[in-house]
């Protein structure tokens, strides 16, 4: 079966949805789109054995192959883990999806249209290995993200999230597509497994940091790392299930994706090592500290989430410095990549199925506000037991999966201290520390999260419904995914062997050949090391906090909101908003005699510009013709008028001085023989005089002041500027004619194939008759135009004009 | 009250018609001598003017009863007729012919194609300084 068609089916199957929600209403539509999930889970699990024996799957749709793009889904071990978890841990979200939202009072056609879009667009990004198509459904996810995140489109506040998100991680993917173009214009092709191919000549590229740093801004909006987070709490405000599903599982692990995918390519830059590891362990620290201070559930969760993204990316920054270290494979350098991968299988499965009880709460108790809860663990035991289970993992306690990748993160975290390149060598001793900090955070909030909401006392009082426990439908998602976080504590290695050592092979190609030389093998118990103590440090120091935490907690309100990245975000918007908006009035004034100004003197900029720049002006005085009398008198009489018409006080005599200079234009064509222009020119001045004789006589009364035309410097300097400007362009053009001109051809035929006399006549209906049609065209429709002006004068009715 | 234009209206019926021959004359000499369709059109409309300038807006409309927009757009068809007929003869758009007859009144006379074409330019031009002149001149 083509991989590729697999990638399009969850969107090909919601295009029926619409068609079952209407027409089965008494099933609820989620069941149908159950079955997708499902059915492409299962297909997927029967790769795993080909997989995990270092083989991979390939298949390709043309899609525009003179451009060279095209649909290549290409499974390896890191894509087939993320279709996994994509469709796996969507069939559960589907499942969840079915006991949460009401089949009466919700509109599911467009939930589960959205939702399907969703997968396709997230399993397009994992297994594209193509740039643009990966590109492509890039995109898509932050599309079908936004349009979940405003489900309930009549609320500000899910506008307002959607539409961030939207926002941050639409110009993080274009800036991902110009790191994209880079980078496949240094390769000269789009294909990933190409590219990795060629990394060592790519490294010296000039392209080569630009082409990082762009892809990694693309990696960092959608993965919600410092400063890109805030779009991530806000985007709380969709339904449970798709914080459950997006937020937390799969799309902002995209980010993560795209980095691992891409550090065979970019590890042998110590930007990237940089770059990755510390913008990641900051981040998890800062979103750790900041978690505390939420008093949703959901923000807990949504910054919890954050800083558990953070500590993935650290470590993917971490296995990049394998990539400089002499037989990394057999030190523990080894670490950091399996670590990221397991952390990341680990945090979808306790993410998931928190958030599932998050949403619970909010179903069953009416408010996810941790302030009015308390004392639910008798009222809802079953949530409660899945919530320990869940948090306990996120803090890394054992027996829980979380436990394990803490301390593999502890120990990548150490020996990053050894690496000696790129200044790690001085900075290095902050990495592990930093991360023991936000740990100790981490332990607390995931206390905090747990303890806040099922012990102390219960105050039935301040909730909006009396708590009880939920159906069984609605645990039966969270429950498979507490389970799983045992299982997975119970049998680290089966999970390392099947799913993480082909993604760490995948990832790290430079140390591992196929996954079978990745040697890692999960331990329990390390002995007594420096981890350890570090973990026991972190509990100890996290229990004492989190039992002292009324005291403190407080303080959080100190740090002042002005400060804060959202509102630097508002700020930011607000500012665009205004500043456009107060530069279009700057310039856009409303006024002819602005517009004409920057015409003006646009032109006389550009054209004299040129001329400066080519040093193109010249002036020839050959070919010039003798200056008769003839010509002298007209000329004075031309400029005589033409500065009648600039300083006359009257309208009036400006009118005639105009019939003045035309008349003298058509003595010029006298003179210079053009009896036709001549003629035609007289009787159209005639013509144009009386009509301005027409216009003046209109004139209102109150605009009638007889005065002179007030004398400004700047239109001053514009117009003696633009006749500057032309008078050179006539000189140099008149020196620089070099063709003779066609005129010749015109007096030998005009009799011969013509059968005319009148050359100008002739030109006119004959030879260039094409010309003539359409000028009396334009004629005609002059004609019109003054009927209709004239006629036909809707104003006068009222309401009629659309500005009313 | 009009004044008694006793003496302009004795001119203009005279001179009306001198400028209407001339305008005539100068129409159908345009192809070998200064002159042509467009200041043909041009004397033509302005015989009218004059007729109007003596004799007023509305006596005129009654002795010259012509739709100057249909004059317009018949001579727009003329012209455009004449540019593509030439197309069925399979030559390009717009090639023109001609040749000599022996006409019974004229004796040799050239008959060109582009004549009829300049008589589109002739009526467009009349029709269209004649509504820009009638339409203002009615507006109150």
């Amino acid at each position: 079966m083509s991989l590729v068609f697999l990638i399009f089916l969850p969107i090909l199957a919601a295009l029926f949805i619409p068609l079952l929600f209407k027409k089965v209403g008494q099933i609820h539509t989620g069941w149908f789109v159950l079955l997708v999930p499902t059915v492409l889970f299962i297909y997927y699990s029967t790769l795993l054995p080909t997989i995990a024996e270092g083989g991979s799957r390939m298949s390709q749709l043309q899609w525009i192959p003179s451009l060279d793009i095209a649909f290549i889904a290409y499974i390896d071990g890191l894509s087939l883990l993320f279709s996994m978890l994509i469709t796996g841990i969507g069939a559960l979200v589907v499942l969840y999806s079915i006991f949460y939202l009401d089949k009466y009072r919700e509109q599911l056609h467009n939930f589960y249209v959205y939702l399907l879009m969703f997968m396709t667009a997230m399993l397009g990004v994992v297994q594209s290995d193509h740039l643009i198509s990966l590109y492509l459904f890039w995109e898509l996810t932050s599309i079908s993200s936004f349009l979940l995140i405003g489900y309930w489109y009549t609320r500000d506040r899910s506008r307002f999230g959607a539409l961030k998100s939207m926002i941050i991680t639409v110009f993080g993917g274009l800036m991902m597509l110009g790191g994209f173009v880079l980078l496949s214009i240094m390769g000269n092709t789009y294909s990933i497994r190409e590219l990795i191919a060629q990394a060592p000549e790519l490294v010296n590229h000039d392209f080569f940091v630009w082409a990082l740093v762009l892809i990694l801004l693309g990696a960092f909006t959608k993965s919600a790392q410092f400063p890109f987070y805030i779009w991530l709490p806000d985007a709380m405000e969709a339904p449970t299930p798709v914080s459950a599903y997006l937020h937390s599982a799969t799309m902002v692990k995209a980010g993560l994706y795209l980095v691992a995918r891409f550090t065979p390519i970019f590890a042998a830059s110590g930007t990237w090592v940089w770059l990755v590891t510390g913008v990641g362990l900051f981040t998890m620290f800062w979103a750790s500290f900041w978690a505390l201070k939420q008093t949703d559930l959901k923000g807990i969760l949504a910054f919890s989430t954050v800083s558990q993204l953070g500590l993935i990316m650290s470590l993917l920054g971490a296995s990049a410095a394998g990539f400089h270290v002499e037989n990394a494979a057999d030190t523990y350098f080894k670490y950091a990549g399996f670590a990221a991968i397991f952390h990341l299988i680990n945090h979808a499965v306790f993410k998931g199925s928190l958030f599932m009880v998050a949403g619970i709460i909010d179903h069953e108790a009416g408010t996810r506000d941790i302030r009015k809860l308390g004392g639910l663990m008798s009222l809802m035991p079953i949530s409660f037991t899945i919530a320990m289970i869940g948090s306990f993992s996120m803090a890394g306690l054992p027996p829980f999966g979380g436990f394990l990748s803490k301390e593999m993160f502890l120990t990548a975290m150490l020996t990053m201290t050894e690496f000696d390149m790129f200044q790690f060598e001085t900075w290095g001793i902050l990495l592990p520390v930093i991360a023991w900090i936000g740990s100790v955070f981490t332990f607390i909030y995931s206390f905090y999260f747990v303890f806040r909401t099922f012990a102390g006392k219960h105050k039935p009082e301040e909730l909006p419904k009396p708590a009880h426990e939920a159906p069984i439908g609605m645990l039966l998602s969270p429950a498979f995914l507490a389970i799983l976080v045992l299982v997975i504590f119970i049998i680290p290695n089966i999970v390392g062997d099947w799913l993480v050592k082909p993604a760490v092979a995948a990832v790290q190609p430079f140390m591992y050949g196929s996954p079978q030389e990745v040697d890692v093998h999960v331990a329990y118990w390390h002995g007594f090391n420096t981890e350890l103590f570090m973990t026991l440090g972190i509990f100890a120091v996290g229990f004492l906090m989190f039992w002292t935490l009324a005291k403190w907690q407080k303080s959080y309100d100190l740090y002042p909101d002005t400060l804060t990245l959202n509102r630097l975000y508002d700020h930011m918007m607000f500012l665009s908003d205004i500043g456009a908006n107060r530069f279009s009035r700057l310039y856009m004034t409303g006024f002819i005699r602005s517009y004409l100004v920057y015409m003006f003197s646009f032109l006389i900029i550009i054209v004299l510009g040129t001329f400066v720049l080519n040093e193109a002006f010249a002036i020839d005085m050959n070919n010039l013709a003798p200056v008769g009398l003839y010509e002298i008198v007209i000329m004075i009489a031309l400029l005589g008028s033409t500065l009648t018409i600039l300083f006359s006080k009257s309208r009036l005599t400006a009118i005639i001085a105009l019939g003045a200079v035309g008349y003298s234009v058509a003595l010029f064509f006298v003179i210079f023989r053009a009896p036709d222009l001549a003629l035609t020119q007289l009787v159209i001045e005639t013509i144009s005089v009386a009509l301005f004789l027409l216009a003046f006589y209109h004139l209102p009364q109150i605009s009638r002041k007889e005065e002179r035309m007030r004398f400004r410097l700047g239109n001053a300097v514009i117009a003696i500027g633009v006749g500057v400007t032309m008078t050179l362009v006539a000189l140099t053009a008149h020196a620089g004619k070099a063709l003779p001109s066609i005129s010749e051809f015109y007096k030998e035929t005009v009799y011969t194939e013509a059968a005319g006399g009148n050359i100008v006549n002739v030109i006119l209906v004959d030879y260039r008759g094409f010309d003539t049609l359409f000028e009396i065209a334009v004629l005609g429709i002059a004609g019109i135009g003054i009927i209709t002006l004239i006629k036909l004068r809707l104003t006068k009715k009222e309401g009629q004009h659309e500005n009313k | 009250m009009r004044t008694n234009d006793v003496m302009l209206q004795t001119v203009t019926k005279v001179v009306t018609f001198l400028i209407l021959m001339f305008a005539v004359h100068i129409f159908f000499a345009g192809h070998y001598t200064p002159g042509g369709g467009f200041v043909g059109g041009l004397l033509t409309a302005s015989a009218i003017v004059l007729l109007m300038l003596a004799f007023g807006i509305r006596t005129v409309k009654k002795i010259v009863p012509i739709n100057y927009v249909v004059m317009t757009s018949v001579g727009l068809l003329v012209a455009i007729s004449t540019a593509s007929a030439s197309v069925l003869f399979d030559v390009p758009f717009f090639t023109h012919a001609y040749d000599y007859f022996d006409l019974p009144l004229f004796g040799k006379t050239s008959l060109h194609s582009a004549l009829l074409f300049d008589v589109g330019v002739y009526l467009v031009v009349v029709g269209v300084t004649m509504t820009i002149i009638q339409t203002i001149g009615e507006d109150e």
